[in-house]
C-alpha cells in the first residue's frame, strides 16, 4: 500500500466514522478521487459502537452496513486505516498531507478465520468496548470491522505468543516484520471528521466514576446492550454482575459547566431518553428509568421522541442536577443526592438520597483531536471545535469535528463539507484546464 | 440609603437592587436553577431557602421574605456550592453579601445566632484593634442570660484552663486587654472606611 496516487484535484477525509464515509462517499459518488483515513483498524467510529442510535432506533449493522457496502461498491475511494495525519502544509487547493501508517502486521491474505486470534494467549483490554471485556492480542476489532482483516497489537511484538499467531495463518497473512510508514499525499481539499469522544467520567468529581463501581457511562450502556457485546446484551452491575432493572440516568455529566465542557452537547438528553426505551425492551413493566435533568433538550422534532417516553410509566423524571452520588456499601447501591427543584419553595422537603441499582452518566462530547496542538491552521473555537472560517481555506469540518452533533446532523454537516471540498477540487480542475 | 429609599428607588425590581447593592449580587442573573448548590449545602435541611431558591425568590420579587430571612445568615463559608456550580457563581460571597445588605438595611432577623455574634465579633474588634478572646467569649457564655453563662462557664472549664496553662489566653485581659498601638489612628481609619462605604451606598 505504499504507492498512493493523489493529485491536487484529490479530496482526503480524515476520519472514518459515519461523516468521513459520508463525506467520502458523497464526493466519490460524484465522481471525484477521495482518500479516507482512518486512525484505527476499522471504519465505523462511535457510531459502531452504539446499540441503537435514535430517532429511529437504528442498529448500526443496518445503518452504517449501507454505507460499507457503498463504500466497497466505488472505486473512486481509497481507504487506509491505522492512518493518522501528522503534518499539513501548502494551501487551497494544493495541500501535503504527511501520514504516518501504522503497522497491522497482517496484509491482505487474511480471511478473518480467526486462527491466530485462537493460537494466542494474551489478553488487552477491549478499546472497541470501553475497555468492559478484554480481546486477544490477535483481534478483529468487531463483527461488523472493515476491513475485515485481523490485527496483531504492536504490544505482542517480540514476544512468543505473536510467533504462535504467524504459525497458526494457514495464508501466509500475519508478517511480525512490518514496519511503520511515512507517506506524503498531494490533495485539493481536506474534510476533518475527526468525531468526538466521550468526556472523561472520572473527571467529574461528585459522581464518583472512578470510585463506585456501579456508576457507569451512557457508552458503557451502549456496549453492554449489544447483544455481541461485553455482557452479551445484557445490562450488569460491575460490581456483581446481578441484572439492574433499576437505573438513574444523569443528565449534563460533563456538558452545561463551566468546571469541566462549557457546551451543551446536545445528544445526551436523546441519548438518555433512548436508553429508557432499553429498559422497556428488555424487562417490560419490571424495568425502572429515573432521569435526573436541569432541562430535557429533545432538539426540534424530537419533542415527539420525549412525549412518547414521558407517557411511559416506568419512567420518571426529576428535575434538578444531582449533587453527588455516595455508595451504599451493603448492596453496592449508588445512592443520589440533591435537591428536587419541582419542590422548591413548596414548603416540602426537597431533599433526596435515592438509591438506584445503577446509575448511568449522560457524559459529553468532545472533540476527539486537540487541533491547536495539531497546529496546521484551522480555525478553532473556545470548545475545540474547527470553526467555520475562510482563513480554513479549503479544509473544512464534518461532523462533531466542527460540534457537538446526532447522527442525522453529523451526516448532514459531512454532506455539506463534501459539497464545499468538490467546489474547491473544481476550481483546481478548471484552472488547468 | 435606609429601607424605604431603596424600596422607592428600585419599586418592584429586587433583582435590581441586588445586582447594584449585595456584593457579587450581579451574579444572580447567571443562575440557572440546577439545583446542585442546595444539594452540596451541608446546611442544607437546617435553613428554608437554600441558594438556588433564594435566587429565584430574589427574581420573583420576594424581597421581604428574602431580607428578613435567616438562611443565608447559615452559610458556613464551605466553598461546596461554588467548587460545583456549573455557571461559577460566587455562591457564598452572595450569600454572605445579602446577609450584609440586610443588615444594613436592618431587616437582619435580630435573634439569628450569626447576626449576634457577628455585632459582637465587630464592636469587640473595633475598640482596641485588637479582639479581646476573653471578653468575647464571656460575653457569647452569658449571651442567653446569667444561668446559661454559668453554665456554659463550666463545660468549658478544662479548655480555658488549658488556655491559661498554656499561654493562650491572658486573665487580666478582663481589665481592658492590649490594643494597636495608635488607637487613634486605628478609629479614625474605620471612620474614613464607614464614610467612604456610605458615600458608594448613596450613589
Amino acid at each position: 500500500m505504499t504507492e498512493v496516487v493523489a493529485t491536487n484535484q484529490t479530496i482526503v477525509v480524515v476520519g472514518g466514522g459515519i461523516s468521513g464515509m459520508t463525506a467520502a462517499l458523497e464526493a466519490a459518488e460524484c465522481g471525484k478521487q477521495v482518500i479516507l483515513l482512518e486512525k484505527n483498524p476499522a471504519l465505523g467510529g462511535r457510531v459502531s459502537q452504539m446499540y441503537k442510535y435514535f430517532p429511529k432506533m437504528c442498529h448500526p449493522t443496518c445503518g452504517m452496513e449501507i454505507n460499507l457496502r457503498r463504500i466497497k461498491a466505488n472505486s473512486n475511494i481509497r481507504v487506509m486505516t491505522m492512518a493518522e495525519v501528522t503534518n499539513v502544509s501548502g494551501d487551497t487547493g494544493d495541500y501535503t498531507l504527511n501520514v504516518t501508517v501504522q503497522p497491522r502486521y497482517v496484509n491482505e491474505n487474511c480471511t478473518a478465520c480467526g486462527a491466530c486470534r485462537d493460537a494466542v494467549e494474551t489478553e488487552f483490554d477491549n478499546e472497541f468496548n470501553y475497555g468492559l471485556n478484554k480481546r486477544k492480542g490477535a483481534y478483529l476489532t468487531s463483527n461488523m470491522a472493515y476491513p475485515q482483516r485481523y490485527v496483531i497489537d504492536p504490544r505482542m511484538i517480540g514476544t512468543a505468543d505473536a510467533d504462535k499467531a504467524k504459525a497458526a495463518c494457514k495464508y501466509d497473512a500475519v508478517d511480525l516484520d512490518m514496519q511503520a510508514e511515512d507517506l506524503e499525499i498531494k490533495a485539493g481539499s481536506i474534510v476533518w471528521a475527526t468525531g468526538w469522544r466521550p468526556f472523561d467520567a472520572a473527571k467529574i468529581q461528585p459522581y464518583g466514576y472512578d470510585r463506585i463501581a456501579n456508576v457507569i457511562t451512557s457508552v458503557e450502556l451502549e456496549r453492554m446492550m449489544d447483544p455481541m457485546g461485553p455482557t452479551g446484551g445484557k445490562i450488569l452491575r460491575p460490581s456483581d454482575g446481578k441484572e439492574a432493572k433499576d437505573i438513574a440516568f444523569i443528565q449534563c455529566a460533563g456538558s452545561r459547566d463551566r468546571n469541566y465542557l462549557k457546551h451543551c452537547s446536545r445528544i445526551c438528553c436523546m441519548a438518555s431518553l433512548k436508553q429508557t426505551t432499553y429498559l422497556r425492551e428488555k424487562y417490560g413493566d419490571d424495568g425502572k428509568a429515573t432521569v435526573y435533568y436541569i432541562d430535557i433538550r429533545a432538539i426540534d422534532r424530537f419533542e415527539d421522541f420525549y412525549q412518547k417516553v414521558q407517557a411511559d410509566d416506568n419512567v420518571s423524571f426529576i428535575k434538578s442536577k444531582v449533587a453527588s452520588v455516595t455508595e451504599d456499601k451493603a448492596t453496592g447501591n449508588p445512592v443520589l443526592n440533591g435537591n428536587n427543584l419541582e419542590q422548591s419553595g413548596m414548603g416540602k422537603d426537597m431533599r433526596y438520597a435515592n438509591p438506584h441499582e445503577l446509575v448511568v452518566l449522560a457524559v459529553g462530547m468532545e472533540p476527539s483531536v486537540d487541533f491547536n496542538a495539531l497546529n496546521v491552521g484551522l480555525s478553532v473555537n473556545e470548545e475545540g471545535f474547527i470553526e467555520r472560517d475562510p482563513g480554513n481555506g479549503g479544509m473544512f469540518a464534518a461532523g462533531c469535528a466542527a460540534d457537538a452533533l446526532d447522527v442525522n446532523r453529523a451526516v448532514q454537516s459531512a454532506t455539506a463539507s463534501s459539497l464545499r471540498a468538490i467546489q474547491v477540487v473544481n476550481q483546481v480542475a478548471g484552472a488547468e484546464g | 440609603m435606609s429601607n424605604t429609599a431603596m424600596v422607592e428607588k428600585y419599586r418592584s425590581n429586587f433583582l435590581k437592587e441586588v445586582a447594584e447593592n449585595v456584593e457579587e449580587g450581579e451574579w444572580v442573573r447567571m443562575c440557572m436553577q440546577c439545583g446542585v448548590c442546595s444539594g452540596s449545602c451541608p446546611m442544607g435541611p437546617h435553613w428554608e431557602h437554600p441558594p438556588q431558591e433564594l435566587f429565584m425568590m430574589i427574581r420573583a420579587n420576594k424581597r421581604e421574605e428574602v431580607l428578613s430571612s435567616s438562611s443565608m445568615w447559615m452559610c458556613t463559608s464551605c466553598y461546596n456550592c461554588i467548587a460545583r456550580c456549573p455557571r461559577e457563581l460566587p455562591i457564598t460571597h452572595i450569600m454572605h453579601g445579602l446577609a450584609h445588605y440586610a443588615k444594613r438595611l436592618g431587616l437582619a432577623p435580630k435573634e439569628n445566632p450569626t447576626n449576634k455574634f457577628s455585632q459582637r465579633f465587630w464592636d469587640n474588634l473595633t475598640k482596641t484593634g485588637r479582639v479581646n478572646e476573653l471578653k468575647l467569649g464571656l460575653s457569647l457564655y452569658f449571651m442567653n442570660g446569667f444561668v446559661e453563662g454559668i453554665k456554659t462557664a463550666l463545660k468549658m472549664k478544662d479548655v480555658g484552663m488549658g488556655m491559661l496553662k498554656t499561654g493562650r489566653m491572658n486573665p487580666l485581659e478582663i481589665l481592658g486587654g492590649h490594643g494597636v498601638k495608635d488607637k487613634s489612628g486605628f478609629q479614625a481609619m474605620l471612620k474614613k472606611a464607614q464614610e467612604l462605604e456610605a458615600a458608594r451606598v448613596d450613589k
